[in-house]
């Protein structure tokens, strides 16, 4: 059988050429999402500005009546609302804010509304699907342990790095990381996808992936730096990001086939934590090769940075092999 | 790596089939379960909120309010400390201003005294030997109440606890399957409840103190003062939204009254005059007596039946009630007798409890999740099932065969821990099938690669497992570090993602490492194969 090859063997491809331009780029996109952010902001869901969501299903009609719905809320006078449409074309969210920390004014609006949907919408075959209210506190407290979550899990991982490679490593793919982070947050921002717990999850997983290439890519810089003591950084660094080029391009597209089935039929409940984890895997994918590599060669990394690792045992080997 | 010992082969199999055993009660259809044998393991994974349907509310106590209630307490307490001593002790000025009580004694040779009988009613609170209470003597006759830190501590702890006991007697009260609930961090409770259909009622039951009085009406108190919310010394204004007299509230007596802690039972039953939704209630033996010293005093007088801080009715003393059971009557429908009866027989809160976080999903679209997130996962591993063998041909089959594996000892392991399965741990499962495939990409580019380099087949294929291994174990020890710290973190539905991905990471290094090793090892020992396709 004749295997499929998506990566022609030797390829040569001089990746870290452009390293000066990619890094403009980087830092502009990374500008550029920090901006998207301070200006456009994120659409930040329940979860972390308190306020109710409630999900409602039109079972009878193939898409959802968005502008009756907005008008008729907006009639009921309970403040501020967003609707938007989720997964399917028949589904919506309709997001308010709290009326308070009032228990019981917060149940009585939630009633009015999901009471009005239920009696106007009969004919369209309207249900509740769910409903979540968040108070203030409470999302705060999700906010902050969101945050400290995505710090905590960067720096750690950054430390792990450090004890295992060199402390330029560490600090390359703590660069890449926040890379990745500040683009997911430009696209949040970019696209108005609700922002949630989810995407929180969605973060740390890309975060996860993207070190995941970071490291492969490290691993085999290690191994070379060892064998090819001569060699220059740069062509060291191309040849590594070339010797694993097939397998992040194999591994790349297996993930992708992966969230592609959950992105396109998989529940609307979860689109924006998918839509997430894709970007993630172009994001990281690129980090890796263009954020973390030269990073590596500013701070100096070199064949000396493993000298000290050579044992006695390693040299006298080495003579060895030199003799035969 | 010819040589790939027995007792690995076999531990290797032994592991996979408990996995693979521990996973089957789970995969069995509804309908199947009571045909499966009972010696064999049952436990199945439980279905998270977002899947089955169901409610989650997170309620949260008022410490305040706890340290007011507290207060209170103290103070009737000391009232009648004070008035049962003997001699009685006269005190007066009484104030709770700042959280602490302070009132004169009158008689300045008594203060000691009264120090000496207030002092046995506190007690200790914490580990330091601190008393829940200080006591400290002002200006010569004034005796000031504090409460300590830990006084207060120990208080909120104990309502709490109270509190998760009532809502779970509440709770069982209303028929429901399986609900979970469980005191979180120092003021808070987690309710969770699975296919509920009317979260609202829910909500309404728990939201309820149902903390129940039964005061004496001042009739002393002019409409005027009322209006003005002046009430007489002694008196207090409670509103009473179904006053027949225009909703406007009534002045009560703060003291001699009882309380509704006192009941045995209460039902919802109809007034056979009016048919009217009523609420009886059975006294206990004491509270019977009490109610019965307070009707047969007061005679012809009417007394506010006061719940939750508002009046529900306020009937005429017809004549003395000495049975010991009662009916409360209020303007209720069905549905509210029947809450009111279930608040009462599970006892009243001892602090109020707030919603603030609900999250409900209808069983639809629970369903309906469940189907499009299964669907979409078995088409992605289906896809990377096809396209690895595509890629590696037989090492691509081996790798298929350690996936699907790997996909049932997650599910084994679930079931055993009893874990949660929730709409983002359905997307780990595919993370985890990418970081399974990720490992034996690397493996198998590895050996492409050196045999690319000239190596022999099987020391090409030794290489390949141990050089790929090291970067496999790296990239999957920050992954662990992500999910842990998701796990401590995260809440709900995200838990149940890093639980995935905790268990997920480390079976699927393990199978895509050892057991294809295995199938490699055992290939090459058969066939002896003198090219490799790869």
């Amino acid at each position: 059988m004749k295997l499929l090859r998506l990566v022609p063997d030797n390829t040569n491809f001089r990746f870290l050429r452009w390293r000066h331009i990619a890094m403009g780029i980087s830092i502009l996109s990374i500008i550029a999402s920090l901006v998207l952010v301070g200006v456009r902001g994120l659409n930040l869901g329940v979860d972390f500005v308190g306020g109710q969501m409630i999900q409602v299903t039109f079972d009878k009609v193939a898409e959802a009546p968005v502008a009756e719905l907005r008008e008729d809320i907006e009639a009921l006078n309970l403040g501020e609302s967003t609707i938007q449409r989720f997964g399917q074309p028949n589904q919506v969210s309709v997001r308010m804010r709290l009326a308070g920390d009032n228990t019981d004014e917060v149940n009585a609006v939630t009633q009015r509304v999901t009471s009005m949907i239920t009696k106007e919408y009969a004919a369209q075959g309207a249900r509740i699907d769910g409903v979540d209210s968040v108070s203030g506190k409470v999302s705060e407290e999700l906010l902050t342990t969101g945050v400290y979550s995505l710090v905590f899990a960067m720096i750690a991982i950054a430390v792990y790095i450090w004890f295992r490679f060199e402390w330029q490593f560490g600090v390359a793919a703590l660069f890449a990381l926040f890379h990745d982070v500040a683009i997911t947050f430009g696209f949040f921002a970019l696209t108005q996808l609700e922002f949630n717990l989810n995407i929180i999850a969605a973060l740390l997983t890309i975060i996860g992936y993207s070190l995941n290439d970071t490291i492969v890519v490290f691993d085999r810089v290690r191994e070379n730096l060892r064998k090819y003591r001569k060699m220059d950084m740069i062509s060291l660094l191309d040849l590594s990001t070339n010797e694993t080029l097939a397998r992040t391009v194999m591994t790349s597209l297996t993930m992708l086939i992966a969230l592609l089935a959950l992105l396109l039929i998989g529940p609307g409940v979860i689109f924006g934590f998918t839509a997430a984890m894709t970007l993630g895997l172009f994001v990281g994918c690129y980090s890796s090769i263009y954020m973390a590599n030269p990073i590596l060669v500013w701070l100096g990394v070199g064949p000396h940075s493993f000298v000290p690792q050579q044992t006695e045992a390693d040299k006298a080997e080495a003579k060895l092999k030199e003799g035969l | 790596m010819l040589d790939f010992p027995r007792w690995k082969t076999i531990s290797i199999s032994l592991i996979l089939a408990f996995g693979v055993l521990m996973a089957i009660p789970s995969l069995l259809p509804a309908g199947a379960a009571k045909y499966y044998p009972s010696f064999l393991p049952q436990e199945t994974i439980n279905l998270g909120l977002d899947l089955s349907g169901g409610s989650h509310i997170l309620l949260e106590g008022d410490p305040r309010d706890v340290a007011a209630q507290r207060l209170q307490n103290m103070e009737e307490t000391v009232r009648a400390a004070m008035r049962s001593a003997k001699p009685r002790i006269g005190i007066g000025d009484i104030s709770r201003e700042g959280g602490k009580l302070s009132f004169l004694v009158r008689d300045v040779s008594q203060v000691d005294a009264a120090r000496e009988l207030i002092l046995p009613l506190t007690s200790g609170a914490g580990l330091t030997g601190q008393r829940d209470w200080d006591i400290e003597v002002r200006d010569t006759s004034r005796i000031v109440l504090t409460p300590t830190e830990a006084g207060l501590t120990q208080a909120l702890d104990q309502a709490m606890e109270t509190a998760t006991e009532v809502v779970r007697k509440r709770i069982d009260e209303m028929g429901t399957r399986e609900p979970t609930i469980i005191r979180q961090g120092d003021n808070r409770i987690v309710v969770q409840v699975p296919g509920l259909d009317d979260p609202q009622a829910l909500k309404d039951l728990l939201g309820q103190t149902a903390e129940l009085e039964f005061k004496l009406v001042d009739q002393t108190a002019s409409p005027e003062d009322i209006a003005a919310g002046r009430a007489p010394v002694g008196s207090e204004i409670v509103p009473y939204p179904t006053n027949p007299a225009g909703g406007t509230p009534i002045a009560v007596r703060r003291l001699g009254g009882i309380r509704g802690d006192k009941l045995t039972n209460a039902q919802a039953s109809f007034d056979p005059q009016t048919n009217e939704p009523v609420v009886s209630i059975t006294f206990d033996r004491d509270g019977g007596a009490r109610f019965a010293r307070l009707t047969q005093e007061n005679v012809n007088k009417p007394f506010a039946i006061i719940l939750d801080g508002e009046v529900l009715s306020a009937p005429n003393i017809n004549e003395p009630i000495l049975g010991g059971s009662a009916q409360i009557s209020g303007s209720f429908t069905t549905e509210s007798a029947n809450q009111l009866a279930i608040a009462l027989r599970s006892g009243a809160l001892p602090v109020e409890l707030k919603v603030v976080e609900e999250r409900s999903v209808g069983p639809d679209l629970g369903a309906e999740s469940i189907q499009l997130g299964l669907i979409a996962g078995a088409v992605g591993t289906i896809a990377v099932l096809v396209f690895m063998v595509l890629t590696y041909g037989r090492f691509g089959v081996y790798a298929d065969i350690a996936l699907v594996l790997n996909i049932l000892l997650i599910l084994g392991v679930m079931a055993l821990m009893n874990a949660t399965l929730t709409l983002p741990g359905i997307a780990g499962f595919v993370l985890t099938i990418g970081a399974a495939v990720d490992a034996n990409v690397l493996i198998n580019e590895r050996i492409r690669e050196e045999r690319k380099n000239g190596r022999r087949i099987i020391q090409a294929i030794e290489v390949g497992y141990t050089e790929a291994s090291r970067a496999i174990f790296d990239a999957n020890i920050t992954n662990v570090i992500a999910a842990v710290l998701l796990f401590l973190f995260g809440s709900g539905p995200v838990r149940g993602f890093a639980v995935v991905l905790m268990i997920g990471i480390v079976t699927s290094v393990w199978t895509a490492v050892y057991v294809t090793r295995m199938f490699v090892a055992l290939w090459l020992k058969r066939d002896r194969p003198r090219e490799l396709n790869i």
